[in-house]
């Protein structure tokens, strides 16, 4: 059984048909690239996916589980864990506590115990503590745990989305754009931290770029979009090779 | 009949609660701020009339002009002084804090100029009005002076928004300062227009005002300018006939609900009303959807 | 020691310190009957101040209402110490009147909040002020009386109570409650301060209080964190609401008439409030106590120069925003003193 399985998937919006048809298959362990020209439909599936916009038509399962028409919360519980074309950080917390966000959903206790200091407070936050900077070492960020987010410089802040992502302790990662806004080095260190997340977490991928280099350099597979409708699908390879996509990029 | 009369009552209170909305829509649309203070200039207006027409014991209009200029100065001032400098700072609170600042100051000033007895004002508006269906409806003629004037302004400021450029250079503005700027529009030039528009319109709701009720004293603006808020929010902030609607309902449900249910509960249900509308629609009955891109 | 827990004990040690500074000066004579009278006020507006920058600061909401739910907690309180003043000892009836105010009060911010955080920005803050006028204009109306039936309501007038002879009358709309009991001190006032500040700071410190400074930094990345935001919303408002409650209570038991007047509940009120929460920094707890106390006291310091202190203050406030956010200004502030640092430190060098 695929990790991903997404059938029929349709959206319109005042008319507009964003997303249509939409098929997707991804196994366990993959890295799967969604690639398409601007205003392809990406960051629409993606939202899709999260239960930011519900579908119109069609079904989303996340390993045999229905999860279509399930608000954003309920789908990250599920195990989707997603970034954002623009950083979306909680700014104003320091590094450790992104994370620790993230992990308040695993390690719990009750709000008598948040407020009183008493009870499991203590263990339970070591636990998180631990947790949080055995995450923060993997993505190279525990000598800045201490400050605040927007302090960091860009290409860090994109790790550590990564890594509050990865906090939520999920299934399946959804990477949107992550190499927006990046200069080649950064890029470059950037698949590093995703080769790394496969390898640390065992990680199922699946990421939007519009930069077919980066794609053709990390993804097995691709599906393309055009005009919100698959295009092509299937090995990376193949798919680059194949005269339509092509054509969609480069234009007649 | 009765029932006419005070709707008539109704619709004249809204129409003051209108024009002071107005000048809160147009403010809050373009600088994006909360101006606590701008009741307050409805009180500063006043008083300039009172002494005016003390000092002159003549026509009321020279006090209202003299009101509208000297309301006009002291908004475009307080823009300069106290607002602008906090243009981008980085929690939207300071420039609301600084406002309330503005609004302390003006109701101190007036009270150390003119104590805080309460003044009795006299009625700008020197027609006794009409009397309609064998006196059985007396409408005053400041009700209907008031009904007019804002009629009047309402179509003024669509007519300037609409077909002047500095009326479309606020629209801009409002909209996004960034890219208005990059078009070649002078952004504080227009912010401050903006700022000597509304407070010009405070001087007027305040001569309107103090005519209908007329007793005078530094807090006089307070309320009003809260109340042309909510209606400003209810009408759907930003939007001129929003600013209008929303003070229009405001007046005719605050009138009826002092009449009709209990002078007590009256500020109770005009907020009431507040709270129901925005619920049903969040940003307000005319007001545009804003929703974050993910 | 971890710094925030430093920094908490500090906090705690400040209070701590000023209630000894201010005993000391008591017991020695040192302080005038009318400071004395200003010190359980003190103490009410720093445990509300420290309320409100749980809801402005730390879940980043803007409420201009919040002395409507200090309004509910005095009420509620001062009602339930008035009919039981002559049944129940002073400790217990002031503990569960402390109980009543802030449960009370918790459930008009639980309530209230349901429709409230719904919306966003300054629409919100315009109907958090709607409802603090709703609250203090209900009970301005609103008559409840006690006889040998039990209670009675009304919201017309007293004689509509339809009471037995021995009936009394216990608010009275407009006039409020009269003779609650004076159980409030100094000494509570300040226990009351040190358990809200406990409360909120432990709160900050805890996986809740993280979740909600998530949902106030970035609402979207929050949900995308398996964050419930309306949760995590309702409960930063509902305790806000609850410790605004209990600001309520020790006022209310330290007065002779309640009313619930604009002074004191009105949205002006709420404002002050607010403006105690920026000028001692937003989400800065320690900050909003400290600026409550000297913002509370500075006025009332300043009666001697009588019709100028209000305008005195005034100006203060607008020159300090300004001066402390302006950008123009901050950056001005740091080429100067920036360049002073770098000089010095080359001196050094």
């Amino acid at each position: 059984m695929a990790l991903l399985e997404v059938n029929n998937l349709s959206i319109s919006f005042g008319g507009l048909r964003a997303v249509g048809d939409f098929n997707l298959k991804i196994e366990k362990g993959e890295l799967y690239g969604l690639i398409g020209p601007n205003g392809a439909g990406k960051t629409t599936v993606f939202n899709l996916l999260t239960g930011v916009y519900k579908p119109d038509e069609g079904i989303i399962k996340l390993d045999g589980q229905d999860i279509t028409r399930k608000n954003t919360i309920e789908i990250n519980h599920a195990g989707i864990a997603r970034t954002f074309q623009n950083i979306r950080l909680f700014k104003q917390l320091s590094v450790i506590d992104n994370v620790k966000v993230g992990l308040s959903e695993r390690i719990k206790y009750s709000l008598f115990e948040s407020i009183f200091h008493v009870g499991s407070y203590k263990a339970k936050e070591k636990e998180m503590e631990e947790e949080a900077l055995r995450l923060l070492k993997v993505f190279d960020l525990d000598g800045e745990k201490d400050i605040l987010a927007s302090n960091l410089p860009y290409g860090k802040q994109r790790k550590l989305e990564i890594a509050r992502a990865m906090a939520t302790d999920p299934k399946l990662l959804l990477l949107d754009e992550p190499a927006a806004g990046m200069n080649p080095n950064e890029t470059k260190e950037l698949m590093e931290t995703i080769a790394l997340v496969r390898r640390e977490f065992d990680m199922t991928i699946l990421l939007i770029e519009h930069d077919m280099k980066l794609v053709s350099g990390i993804c097995e597979k691709l599906t393309v979009l055009n005009f919100g409708r698959v295009l092509c699908q299937g090995e990376t390879k193949e798919v680059l090779a194949d005269p339509e996509v092509i054509k969609a990029y480069i234009g007649d | 009949m009765s029932f006419l009369t005070y709707l008539i009552n109704g619709l004249s209170l809204g129409s003051i609660y209108a024009i002071i909305a107005l000048g809160y829509t147009m403010v809050y649309g373009i600088a994006k701020m909360l101006n606590f203070a701008h009741g307050d200039f409805i009180m500063v207006g006043c008083y300039i009339i009172f002494s005016v027409s003390a000092a002159l014991s003549g026509n009321p209009i020279i006090g209202i002009l003299i009101a509208i200029v000297l309301c006009t100065l002291l908004g475009i001032t307080t823009e300069f002084v106290a607002y602008r400098p906090l243009r981008g700072a980085a929690s939207p609170l300071a420039v609301l804090i600084t406002a309330i600042g503005v609004s302390y100051l003006l109701e101190n000033v007036a009270l150390l100029i003119f104590g805080a007895d309460i003044k009795s004002f006299t009625s700008v508006v020197k027609w006794e009005g009409i009397t309609l269906f064998d006196g059985q409806l007396k409408i005053q003629g400041v009700t209907i002076v008031t009904i007019v004037v804002s009629i009047v302004i309402l179509i003024v400021l669509q007519l300037f928004i609409n077909k002047t450029k500095q009326g479309q250079a606020m629209l801009a503005a409002s909209e996004d300062k960034g890219a208005a700027a990059l078009m070649g529009i002078n952004v504080n030039r227009t912010i401050m227009l903006t700022f000597a528009i509304g407070s010009a319109l405070a001087a007027i709701a305040g001569a309107l005002l103090c005519s209908a009720y007329p007793s005078l004293s530094p807090y006089t603006g307070a309320m009003p300018g809260i109340k042309a808020f909510v209606a400003a929010v209810l009408g759907g902030i930003g939007s001129i006939p929003g600013a209008m609607i929303g003070g229009l309902v405001l007046g005719i449900v605050e009138i009826l609900s002092k009449t009709y249910i209990s002078s007590q509960l009256s500020d109770a249900i005009v907020f009431g009303i507040l709270v129901i509308v925005l619920l049903v629609k969040p940003t307000g009955i005319l007001g545009k959807k804003i929703q974050e891109k993910v | 020691m971890s710094k925030t827990k430093r920094d908490n004990l500090i906090t705690y040690g400040i209070v701590i310190l000023a209630f000894i500074i201010f005993q000391v000066l008591s017991a020695t004579g040192n302080l005038s009957s009318h400071m004395k009278g200003l010190l359980v006020p003190m103490t009410y507006y720093a445990v509300i101040a420290v309320a409100l920058n749980l809801c402005v600061g730390i879940l980043g909401e803007l409420s201009i209402g919040h002395c409507g739910f200090m309004c509910i907690g005095a009420f509620t309180s001062a009602f339930f110490s008035k009919v039981t003043e002559e049944v129940l000892p002073t400790a217990p009836r002031f503990i569960i009147a402390f109980i009543i105010g802030i449960a009370f009060a918790a459930l008009f911010g639980f309530l209230i909040g349901i429709p409230v955080l719904r919306l966003k920005g300054d629409y919100l803050a315009i109907v958090t002020l709607a409802f603090g006028e709703i609250i203090k204009n209900v009970i301005n109306a609103f008559y409840v009386g006690v006889d040998s039936h039990g209670l009675h309501f009304s919201m017309k007038n007293a004689m509509e109570l339809n009471m037995e002879e021995d009936g009394q009358v216990i608010i009275n709309g407009a006039m409020g409650i009269t003779g609650t009991p004076h159980d409030s001190n100094f000494a509570i006032g300040i226990a009351v301060l040190l358990i809200s500040l406990f409360v909120v700071l432990n709160l900050i410190n805890s996986r809740d209080g993280r979740a909600i400074m998530a949902v106030r930094d970035n609402y979207i990345a929050a949900e995308a964190s398996g964050i419930n935001v309306t949760r995590y919303k309702m409960m930063a408002f509902t305790i806000s609401a609850a410790i605004a409650g209990a600001a309520g209570v020790l006022f209310s038991h330290n007065i002779t008439t309640l009313t619930a007047s604009s002074q004191y509940f009105g949205y002006n009120a709420s404002i002050m409030i607010l403006v105690y929460v920026v000028l001692g920094g937003i989400g800065n707890i320690r900050g909003s106590v400290i600026a409550a106390c000297i913002l509370y006291l500075l006025p009332e310091l300043l009666r001697g120069l009588n019709t100028y202190r209000m305008l005195i203050y005034s100006i203060v406030l607008i020159v300090m925003m300004i001066v402390n956010w302006s950008p123009k200004v901050i950056e001005w502030r740091k080429r100067t003193f920036g360049n002073l640092l770098k000089k010095s430190g080359k001196e050094m060098a």
